[in-house]
């Protein structure tokens, strides 16, 4: 049973096309992450699931009703978390929960149980107004204002941006639990880091969808053989192994190279050579397993 | 129900914990009505007088007389020829000089003059300073007339305000003015601010009615309205001692009514813009100058152009100032005024019905 259906959706703004054209399938219970860099288009995709834009192209069906005329019933079973902090600054902790609680025809304490985790982080600053809470506090709280009406579908758009690590990871701990209470999660995120944590994930660039499947399947379908290279001068490094005739490709991942070369056959040794006759030190190559973030960045490797 | 008087009660929240502009509201219209009753004025009071008699009888001691004790002026002296009331216009001592010739008594009835020499570099003012001065020797002339040969003489009345009192037209022109300052301002201001904060986002994802989140909008600056219409008009009344001639209950319910107009074109014009910059630039120029301009509150409409008469009459100030001076000057009642608050009425039915139709229940 799939709980959010979209089909050939597309979404232009004037000159500038938002969503090119994206299908997707997630099933009920599901903890879906949509992956892509700013600009991706998962913001409008988000807004169209959620009956807030009519995509120009396409249909899509949220819990098997359609976003374009059903939008009253989808509003009633959705929860919502925009990407920019959208409760109010100057209310406080208790009164934001209080006030969507009833706007959703609900009572905080009807779905307590399902807040519980994340409201006893907030409850010391129940009484504190939002706008003075840290990053990661304002992201639960919106979370808990999403969720107290026990939606079906969450839709949460990019809700660890501009999080500490701590936070993000506390974050996604929290999705998990509200997963096993049974609600479908949409999730969008920059991070690639956090789509290993998703059941399954769409990479979305430029409007377009390029693949989906579980994070698993993603890294394993990667096409290259994958090396990390380290050395003491990571910058010149980098751009020596770019000049280097057999390389097809080289990005910077924190503290490693990802290198992949045009011959997969070929060995490290001649890199090796050319490295040392650079003048480079303590070299190491080793051999690596794809992350998503790899995969994506071939993605644009292949279309240059 | 409960969804709504949720909404409303975190309408009051946003209300009274933005304390500064809370207070402004509160307090613009004393300033308001202070500054228009004291600062702005065209009344003329104490001005300057010299006489310079030549006629040396006892009319023009009679007619000097009554100009000293009028309010109006302020008898600097006797002048002793023209070349002192020249210097004395110069040294900006006096503002009007009243001439008699000689032997002006004798020749009063068959064309004896009386010259005024009036300061008229400010031209609202001469012109004002002559018509008392010649009101006030023509009454002397008039009585003096009556007791000798009888004649006809015109008796004057003003009737309501026989003073002529600034007081008595602006003070309906200020409350029209304020109510739709405070009103669409705030209420504009206040819908677009969710819109601006991405609020608005999560409202539309949720099961909240447009027509409760517009009403919920609109109601606590009806109350604030409330607050300052009595302002007003307990400073009109003790301060500028402006009567309340007609029903008082009349007064507050026609002020709320203009109040809700007020309250729906804030509405109106938040569904037409999405930044708080642009509700206000909208409200102020769009809605405050021609209030200002055409309601009649400065320009009397019968002399505008027929196109501005014709635009005057979309103005919901323009009918409501004329309904408020009917009963609070006039002291009409609610029959008199029956048209204008029928206009008002289906000025607020037309703006909600626009407003929610307006109401966008998506994005962009």
């Amino acid at each position: 049973m799939n709980s959010i259906e979209v089909r050939n959706i597309a979404k232009s703004y004037g000159d500038i096309t938002a969503v090119r054209d994206v299908s997707l399938r997630i099933r009920s219970g599901e903890l879906f992450g949509l992956i892509g860099p700013d600009g991706a288009g998962k913001t409008t995709l988000f807004r169209i699931l959620t009956t807030l834009l009519l995509a120009d192209k396409g249909d899509a069906k949220v819990c098997g009703m359609d976003v374009r005329k059903d939008w009253q019933e989808i509003r009633r079973i959705s929860g919502y978390m925009p990407g920019r902090f959208s409760l109010y600054q100057d209310l406080s902790v208790e009164e934001n929960l209080q006030f969507f609680a009833t706007v959703f025809k609900t009572k905080i304490e009807d779905n307590y149980e399902l807040i519980r985790d994340i409201y006893v982080q907030l409850e010391p600053f129940a009484k504190r107004r939002a706008g003075k809470l840290s990053g990661g506090m304002k992201q639960k709280l919106a979370l808990c204002c999403a969720l107290i009406h026990r939606p079906r579908v969450l839709f949460l758009d990019e809700p660890t941006t501009g999080v500490d690590p701590v936070s993000r990871k506390e974050f996604w701990d929290i999705l998990f639990r509200i997963k096993e209470q049974g609600i479908t999660i949409l999730v969008s995120t920059p991070y690639m880091d956090e789509a290993s944590r998703c059941d399954r994930i769409a990479l979305m660039r430029d409007g377009v969808c390029l693949r989906m499947d579980t994070p698993d399947a993603i890294c394993a379908s990667f096409p290259h053989k994958l090396w990390s290279v380290c050395a003491t001068d990571m910058y010149r490094l980098l751009l020596d192994i770019r000049s280097f005739e057999g390389t097809y490709s080289c990005h910077a991942f924190g503290d490693q190279h990802h290198v992949i070369f045009k011959d997969e056959a070929q060995d490290t040794a001649m890199l090796m050579a050319y490295l040392v006759s650079k003048g480079h030190r303590e070299i190491q190559i080793k051999p690596l397993q794809p992350a998503v973030e790899d995969v994506f960045m071939n993605y644009r490797e292949d279309e240059l | 129900m409960k969804q709504f008087l949720s909404f409303l009660k975190k309408e009051f929240y946003h209300i009274f914990r933005d304390l500064r502009t809370t207070i402004i509201m509160i307090v613009i219209p004393v300033v308001l009505v202070v500054l228009f009753g004291y600062a702005i004025s065209t009344e003329i009071k104490s001005s300057g007088l010299v006489v310079l008699d030549h006629g040396h009888d006892l009319l023009t001691q009679r007619i000097t007389d009554r100009l000293i004790s009028n309010e109006y002026f302020d008898f600097y002296k006797q002048a002793a020829d023209y070349e002192e009331i020249d210097r004395l216009f110069r040294k900006d001592k006096i503002k009007i000089a009243v001439v008699f010739p000689t032997g002006f008594a004798e020749n009063v009835g068959n064309g004896s003059e009386v010259q005024l020499l009036v300061d008229a570099s400010s031209p609202n003012e001469a012109t004002s300073l002559i018509e008392y001065a010649t009101a006030i020797i023509n009454t002397e002339l008039s009585e003096g007339a009556l007791q000798t040969t009888g004649g006809i003489t015109p008796v004057v009345r003003l009737l309501y305000n026989p003073q002529m009192k600034d007081a008595y037209n602006f003070v309906p022109g200020v409350m029209g003015m304020i109510l739709i300052l405070i009103c669409s301002i705030m209420t504009s201001v206040g819908i677009v601010r969710e819109k601006e904060y991405g609020s608005m986002e999560v409202l539309l994802v949720s099961p909240l009615k447009p027509i409760y989140i517009i009403l919920a909008k609109a109601a606590p600056y009806l109350l604030i309205s409330l607050v300052n219409i009595l302002t007003i008009l307990l400073l009109s009344y003790f301060l500028l001692e402006v009567p309340i001639r007609g029903s008082l209950m009349l007064v507050i319910m026609l002020s709320l009514l203009y109040a809700l107009v007020a309250l729906c074109l804030g509405l109106f014009v938040s569904t037409v813009v999405s930044t708080q910059k642009g509700a206000m630039l909208i409200c102020a120029m769009v809605l405050m100058l021609p209030v200002i301009l055409l309601s009649g509150m400065m320009f009397p409409i019968e002399n505008m152009p027929w196109i501005l008469q014709l635009i005057s009459n979309v103005i919901p100030a323009r009918w409501y100032i004329v309904a408020l001076r009917d009963v609070m000057i006039k002291g009409l009642g609610v029959l008199d005024i029956l048209p204008e608050i029928t206009i008002l009425f289906a000025m607020v039915v037309g703006l909600i019905v626009l407003s929610v139709k307006r109401f966008k229940i998506r994005l962009e």
